[in-house]
């Protein structure tokens, strides 16, 4: 055991090359306050929650795909009560679609593309040795770390997991089982992680800015992670608010949700009544819409970056983004009510909400518009990353655009809750955001290990999965206009307005199953590539922020010599420069530290 | 390299990280009661009858209660003045009553809760004590928070006096902001609940 | 706050007045619940009192008045806007019924009023 410690000791006191104090295996890897080892904790249990979420789905399409017959092998571990006979039962069903929606937002991509990524890239991109705040860092990891455990170990209390949705809408949840408590209370210890989060992100950004660095010389990326913070402050405690009445509904017996004269299958409910089921949609949305930009800023955050750096040449019109970034976050608190048209809110109010979301559009086709225009003229290098950077163009487009229609109050009345939904949303955070991600995985590999990615493994990942996505989820269009209702466990087949589209649910599982294969790819050369990747210099990719300017790994503290900002973030192809980049950390007229 | 700003104040901003740390987390408290005070107007105007508080609370108890909170802001703000004096016994004397005056109020409404429970007023009885129940209580857990951080910089804390004086004084600040937030929710929970 | 030991003992003066300031209105508000004034008034009266009391510990006790932070007064702005958007979600539920000349402002009380037209 001693062995161990001192060879670990050793190990580290390699990475961290000036480290004052020998910190113990623990400490410098489990309860790690630094910010690279506690990015590497998000990123990695984020990607497992990741794979776990998309596991349930695979499982969901079987019985999209083959209602009523047997899941193969894996039925059979499903359990008596979940699955009989290996036969998804839809009690069971539901419980997958809820947690489903609640794992790959809440402990997949939110923590990933926040917690992961931001943590890890975001100090070194302003310069900053750590984060402001490294203790709350840590409590914000291990807060994450416990609301997943919680939600997970809620499949295994009577009654299953969660089964009201990702939305959770009242009454039902609050008559449903058990494992809606424990969803509650899973939430609340995501929300306080995010809380510390985005209040350790928004000082950081604020405060550990290196010298020169002014706010105008941020990467776009520290924007898009500055105006996510402030979406995750604001907009995650009205949840909160909503999950206690939750509680106090489900556990002490309240109304706050539940109206007066509700009758369930045993009887009518024996309550005070007098509640509002509107109110907690309301408190819902007004986070879940922000949420949805929690999503997509730090993917376009990272397509930025990645573009920029592929294109060798400045993103087109950054302070126009910046502000579109800006004007996105601002307006993205009052638009959540374009999720409730149908819940009879009334056509005055519908009327503003589909206003304010034909307005949001706006910066989005602004900030989209911008990073076509980045491709155009330049010599683009095909890496990976940028493969990925580039699929998420369209993708995220027709994402966006596909959400014009449900943002219509007309429309919204034919697409609500159809399937149409899903491929709408899918299509901004799956192929968009998840694609993004994967691109910044290949971007920053790199720095967090010394080594490359491999490329063709990268590239069969790349093509397997954009083909496989676009199988599942374009036909999502045509059977959700076709009215194919997203909630239905069979796929619809009871129904005879959907006979004539229910071959493309077997269409989009083997899409769905194919897309998981690829995934093989990914994991294979994730781990494959920490130990034999190709080794690298410190900037592989011959980038212009300061994050390149770091060791690779960086060590604690970051920085070897404290960095100094002499430029805005996108220097390339400058003319009379003497390389195609010009980091942000060389002073004018000097050569460039290494090429 | 150490992080930066941690005691004295970054010269753009103007701030130590504390500080905008703290004002940032208060903004998203103001958030998470203000849902809370969203849903009792929502429910209120969307009820059929809705009780005087008087009918089930006790106003006289509330007001002490009120005075109470105030008086242990006065305090607050008072103790962290004596520090920026430099008296610490000063400081010590007024910290510790703004621990022990909460203490009170805490006690005082645990006997307003046990007058509840004992005459079967519980949150399940109507959508007033619903909202009566949830809304003390969440306030009254982050009165226990605060009792525990002026605990703590009352107590084994305060030996950073002595060390890191300026760092010291931040953290008093802060905490000092937070407890004032606390008492303001107060102000504003007392009339709503008890008075109208 | 910062600066001199003059300035502090400046402001102990004024903590001195907010806190009676407080404790009078503390006073006024209860005193104020007894009269017996419409429910409209009594909540006006109520709020406009809690509401000084808040700004005054605001100001003082937090300093607010004297806060020079462009960070600190930007991201309080903001809370306040979306606060104020947080506190229509009232209105925003009970939209159905504007411009209509009746109040239905639940199930129950939509089936009396509909009980009553017949």
């Amino acid at each position: 055991m001693d062995n161990v410690t001192t060879a670990e000791g050793i190990a580290h006191a390699e990475h961290a090359g000036h480290d004052e104090h020998e910190l113990s295996f623990l400490q410098a890897y489990v309860f790690s306050q630094d910010h690279k080892v506690i990015g590497i904790q998000y990123a990695i249990t984020a990607l497992l929650f990741l794979l776990f979420g998309f596991t349930l789905m695979m499982l969901m399409r079987w019985n999209l795909a083959f209602p009523g017959r047997p899941i193969p092998v894996i039925g059979n571990f499903l359990g008596m009560a979940n699955a009989p006979g290996g036969i998804m039962l839809p009690e069971f069903y539901n419980q997958l679609g809820a947690m489903h929606g609640t794992i790959m937002v809440f402990l997949g991509v939110v923590p990933l593309a926040v917690g992961g990524f931001g943590n890890y890239v975001l100090p070194l991109q302003i310069g900053a040795p750590d984060m402001a705040f490294p203790r709350l860092n840590m409590a914000s990891y291990w807060s994450f770390f416990l609301g997943g455990i919680v939600m997970i170990a809620s499949f295994f209390v009577p009654g299953g997991a969660a089964n009201s949705g990702w939305t959770s809408y009242a009454p039902l949840s609050v008559i449903a089982t058990d494992g809606q408590t424990w969803w509650l209370i899973g939430m609340i210890f995501l929300i306080t992680s995010s809380l510390l989060g985005s209040v350790n992100f928004i000082v950081t950004t604020l405060q550990l800015r290196a010298p020169g660095m002014s706010f105008m010389r941020l990467p776009f990326f520290v924007w898009a992670q500055l105006v996510t913070s402030f979406l995750l402050l604001l907009a995650f405690p009205p949840l909160e608010a909503a999950g206690v009445l939750q509680l106090m509904d489900r556990v002490a017996d309240t109304s706050f949700f539940m109206p007066s004269g509700l009758v369930t299958g045993d009887g009518p409910l024996e309550i005070s009544g007098g509640g509002s089921p509107l109110l907690w949609q309301h408190l819902f949305w007004f986070l879940a819409h922000p949420e949805v930009y929690v999503l997509i800023l730090p993917a376009l955050g990272i397509v930025g970056e990645i573009v920029a750096n592929n294109t060798r040449k400045p993103l087109w019109g950054y302070r126009v983004l910046v502000a579109s970034v800006i004007f996105l976050g601002f307006m993205s608190f009052i638009v959540w009510a374009h999720h409730m048209f149908l819940t009879g809110m009334g056509t005055t109010i519908s009327t503003f909400f589909q206003t304010t979301t034909m307005i949001i559009s706006i910066p989005s086709v602004v900030i989209l518009s911008a990073m076509f225009l980045s491709l155009y003229g330049g010599s683009i290098r095909y890496t990976v990353p940028m493969l990925f950077a580039l699929a998420f163009l369209p993708m995220f487009g027709i994402g966006g655009l596909t959400g014009l229609p449900l943002g219509l109050t007309a429309p919204d009345i034919h697409l609500h809750d159809t399937y149409y939904v899903i491929g709408h949303f899918h299509y901004v955070v799956a192929p968009g955001t998840i694609f993004a991600l994967f691109g910044g995985i290949y971007y920053w590999f790199p720095k967090a290990t010394g080594r490359l990615m491999n490329d063709m493994l990268g590239r069969i990942h790349f093509w397997g999965s954009i083909i496989a996505i676009n199988c599942v989820f374009m036909p999502m269009f045509v059977t959700g206009l076709a009215g194919m209702n997203r909630r239905l466990y069979d796929g619809g087949m009871q129904y005879a307005h959907l006979q004539g589209v229910l071959e493309w649910n077997q269409f989009m599982s083997y899409g769905a199953w194919a897309l998981g294969f690829f995934q093989i790819f990914f994991i294979f050369n994730f781990f494959w590539s920490i130990r034999h990747g190709k080794k690298v210099d410190d900037n592989p990719w011959q980038s212009t922020t300061l994050e390149w300017q770091a060791p690779s790994p960086p060590p604690h503290g970051n920085f070897t010599t404290p960095p100094e900002v002499h430029r805005g973030p996108y220097e390339y192809s400058v003319p009379g420069a003497s390389s195609d980049f010009s980091m942000q950390g060389q002073a004018p007229g000097a050569e460039p530290a290494k090429v | 390299m150490e992080i930066p700003y941690t005691v004295e104040a970054r010269p753009d901003t103007g701030l130590n990280n504390v500080k905008l740390g703290i004002w940032l987390f208060l903004a998203s408290e103001v958030m998470l009661f203000g849902g809370l005070f969203s849903s009792y107007v929502l429910l209120r105007v969307g009820a059929v009858e809705w009780p005087q508080g008087a009918e089930f609370l006790n106003i006289p108890i509330g007001t002490v209660n009120t005075i109470i909170l105030i008086a242990s802001s006065v305090t607050m703000v008072m103790a962290y003045a004596s520090l920026k004096l430099g008296d610490f016994a000063k400081y010590k004397t007024y910290m510790l009553a703004t621990v022990l005056l909460p203490v009170l109020f805490l006690c005082i409404k645990g006997y307003e809760y046990w007058e509840k429970v004992s005459h079967d007023h519980l949150p399940s009885h109507s959508t007033f004590l619903a909202i009566y129940w949830t809304m003390t209580a969440l306030h009254g857990i982050h009165i226990i928070g605060g009792i525990v951080v002026n605990g703590y910089f009352w107590g084994p804390g305060s030996k950073m006096w002595h060390i890191k004086r300026e760092m010291f004084e931040n953290r008093v600040e802060a905490a000092g902001l937070y407890w004032h937030f606390v008492d303001l929710v107060w102000i504003f929970l007392f009339p709503v609940l008890y008075l109208l | 706050m910062s600066g001199s030991a003059e300035e502090v003992r400046k402001h102990i003066a004024t903590y001195k007045k907010v806190a009676g300031a407080l404790g009078v209105f503390t006073i006024v508000t209860v005193l104020a619940s007894y009269l017996n004034v419409p429910i409209p008034l009594g909540i006006t009266i109520a709020l406009v009192i809690a509401l000084t009391k808040g700004s005054l510990v605001a100001s003082f006790f937090m300093h607010l008045s004297e806060e020079r932070s462009k960070a600190i007064i930007w991201t309080l702005g903001l809370t306040v806007v979306f606060w104020f958007v947080l506190m229509l979600l009232p209105l925003f539920t009970m939209s159905d019924h504007i411009g209509v000349h009746k109040t239905l402002p639940n199930a129950n009380a939509a089936t009396e009023h509909a009980e009553e037209a017949h």
